[in-house]
């Protein structure tokens, strides 16, 4: 067990940059090596890394693992686990992170059986716990409880690591990765997928990378109420959300769900207008920074968790909102 | 063709949540249970399937005793056969250990063309065993499935849109594939009357670890490398503020309040 050494991140990219939250697991990762007193190390898998691995480096990984070759173009579960595991099972990492994006989920997953170890997702929270294992703290029955697990059997420790929770690790120029190249080869004909199309989405829902959120519940009333939400959302730069009900009733495409059967969500402001706070929608955004509820029924759960409460029609509340905030917004 | 749903059955979200502290895992017997929302899209896409294609629909379910309940709603479906995967020594597995005995029961079953999940159970959401089925069955891993557009038996190919970060992504795989499923692929079903009184006769098959060929080693709570250690209750949020008046005066109020934030540009 001692030869495992070591914090890796997996960082993903796209269209040669890394994807906005990876800075987050460059700054929990060198937190962790820090307390551990080991190295952060990157892992860069793609075609043509070299720009990325210096860019790691510029984000604290004192050495980054690049696989590089064209099978690796775009992310399969399949050819990038390969090298993955490949690679780690050489270098053998005491912790691995990865972000719970689509691509971390499926990468972690088949790592963990590869190298046959344990993998805890979605950690809202990791630290040192005594004998050098790595407590993560996740959330569970929406949010109700806190539950830390550890992995104290079996290495590399592992663990995909949700958005919005840790600090970004700060850009400095000076600093340089050791960059170690590995080969993996990977034959077109023995990987079971194959990527036809990208199809960008044309709504661009991105809640979960969100500082605001306009989100409108069944009291919404009609698809036409989302409307003015969106309008507001619009004047803020939000993004926009919606309960299940909302949903369930055909009102906005499902995509905009938040919570439990939907997506969670911490943005710093989250505006909830006609959604009473069902537990499974509270699942989805308790821990959002500043909470503001509107809603007609002033014994709605929701204003329980709010951080500031209107008792009101959003019919009325929010075209004042979208006025007032245009007078003072000066862009 | 033969497709294969992994179900599971999970405390109800609005039930007490009740926990056995010593072991670090839930006291599953004493809690209201349904079928996990996720794999009920995972059901009725299996089922929409058959209609289609033409298949052979087997469900699983791991779970101590009362799980048979998940399968005996996916028979008054109309699945095919069902298997309750159920062994104390399973219990308190992580997921590498349900990923292994699903993985085991699937390879009992034998020739499965798609093995059908939901894209994760609400009660640990870990969203991983379905993965993990595919990476040890060596099957294609297609995760986050809206849609399956095609299915090519005869050629042994499936063509689905998964929805990934910033937009859908349409992949072909060779099949077997292990296909998890999101919220809106399909609007499920629910049993008529004749189906659940059909279903109500169906004595279960119940497979213990044995009948699986798993190891008993690589299950249940011992087996376990992920262990739950701490339990707590997340800090109740700071008392909120009601904001109170006319529409006007509020509305006010609550932009200088949330432009107070400076997150607003």
């Amino acid at each position: 067990m001692s030869d495992y050494k070591d914090v890796w991140v997996y960082v993903e990219h796209k269209e040669g940059a890394f994807t906005p939250m990876s800075y987050e697991l460059f700054g929990i990762g060198r937190k962790l090596a820090g307390d551990l007193g080991s190295n952060l190390c990157a892992l860069v898998i793609g075609e043509n890394t070299d720009e990325l691995a210096k860019e790691a480096g510029f984000y604290g990984a004192s050495k980054v693992y690049a696989v590089d070759g064209a099978p690796f173009k775009t992310f399969r579960a399949q050819a990038y686990a390969k090298a993955a595991a490949a690679v780690m099972d050489k270098y053998k990492p005491d912790l691995v992170l990865y972000r719970s994006t689509t691509q971390g989920a499926d990468l972690s997953a088949a790592c963990a059986v590869a190298l046959d170890t344990g993998l805890g997702s979605d950690a809202i929270g990791l630290e040192i716990d005594g004998a050098k294992a790595v407590k993560m703290t996740r959330a569970a029955f929406g949010g109700r409880y806190l539950v830390g697990v550890v992995n104290s059997k079996t290495k590399p420790q592992m663990a995909t690591v949700r958005p919005k929770v840790f600090a970004m690790a700060e850009r400095d120029e000076s600093k340089q990765a050791e960059v170690v190249k590995e080969a993996v080869t990977v034959a077109e004909d023995d990987l079971r997928t194959k990527v036809l199309e990208f199809m960008r989405s044309e709504v661009q829902v991105n809640l979960v990378e969100a500082d605001i959120i306009v989100s409108g519940g069944r009291g919404v009333g009609k698809p036409e109420g989302f409307k003015i939400l969106r309008d507001l959302a619009n004047t803020l730069g939000a993004a926009l959300g919606a309960s299940r009900a909302a949903v369930d009733s055909g009102w906005i495409p499902q995509e905009h769900q938040v919570g439990q059967t939907g997506k969670t969500v911490k943005p710093k402001i989250y505006i909830a207008c006609g959604i009473s706070g069902a537990i499974q929608h509270l699942a989805g955004m308790r821990t959002s920074d500043c909470i503001v509820a509107i809603n007609k029924d002033a014994e709605a759960p929701i204003f329980r968790v709010a951080s500031y409460g209107i008792v009101g029609d959003y019919n009325q509340v929010v075209p004042k909102l979208i006025d007032e905030f245009k007078k003072k917004l000066v862009r | 063709m033969k497709i294969v749903v992994c179900i599971k059955q999970v405390p109800d979200t609005e039930a007490e949540v009740k926990w056995d502290l010593q072991k670090g895992t839930l006291k599953r017997e004493d809690m209201d249970a349904i079928t996990n929302p996720f794999d009920e899209f995972a059901l009725e896409e299996a089922l929409l399937t058959k209609e289609k294609y033409d298949a052979e629909i087997v469900a699983i379910s791991m779970g101590p005793e009362k799980a048979a309940d998940v399968l005996r709603n996916a028979l008054a479906l109309g699945v095919n056969q069902v298997y309750h995967i159920s062994d104390p020594a399973l219990a308190g597995s992580d997921t590498l250990g349900t990923s292994y005995a699903l993985a085991k029961a699937i390879e009992k079953i034998g020739d499965a063309d798609i093995v059908l999940c939901g894209k994760q159970a609400t009660d640990g959401n870990t969203g991983i065993v379905a993965s993990e089925i595919a990476a040890r069955l060596g099957y294609s891993q297609l995760s986050f499935v809206g849609k399956i557009v095609d299915i090519d038996a005869a050629n042994k190919k499936i063509k689905v849109e998964r929805s990934i970060e910033g937009g859908k992504e349409v992949v072909e795989a060779k099949l077997p594939a292990v296909v998890s499923v999101l919220k809106g692929i399909n609007e499920p079903r629910l049993p008529n009357l004749m189906g659940i009184r059909k279903a109500a006769k169906v004595q279960i098959p119940v497979w213990d670890t044995n009948e699986i060929n798993a190891a008993k080693e690589k299950v249940g709570a011992e087996a376990a490398a992920v262990k739950v250690i701490e339990l707590t209750t997340p800090p109740p949020r700071a008392a909120g503020e009601m904001l109170a008046g006319e529409v006007d005066e509020v509305s006010n109020l609550l932009v200088e309040k949330l432009l107070g934030l400076k997150v607003i540009k």
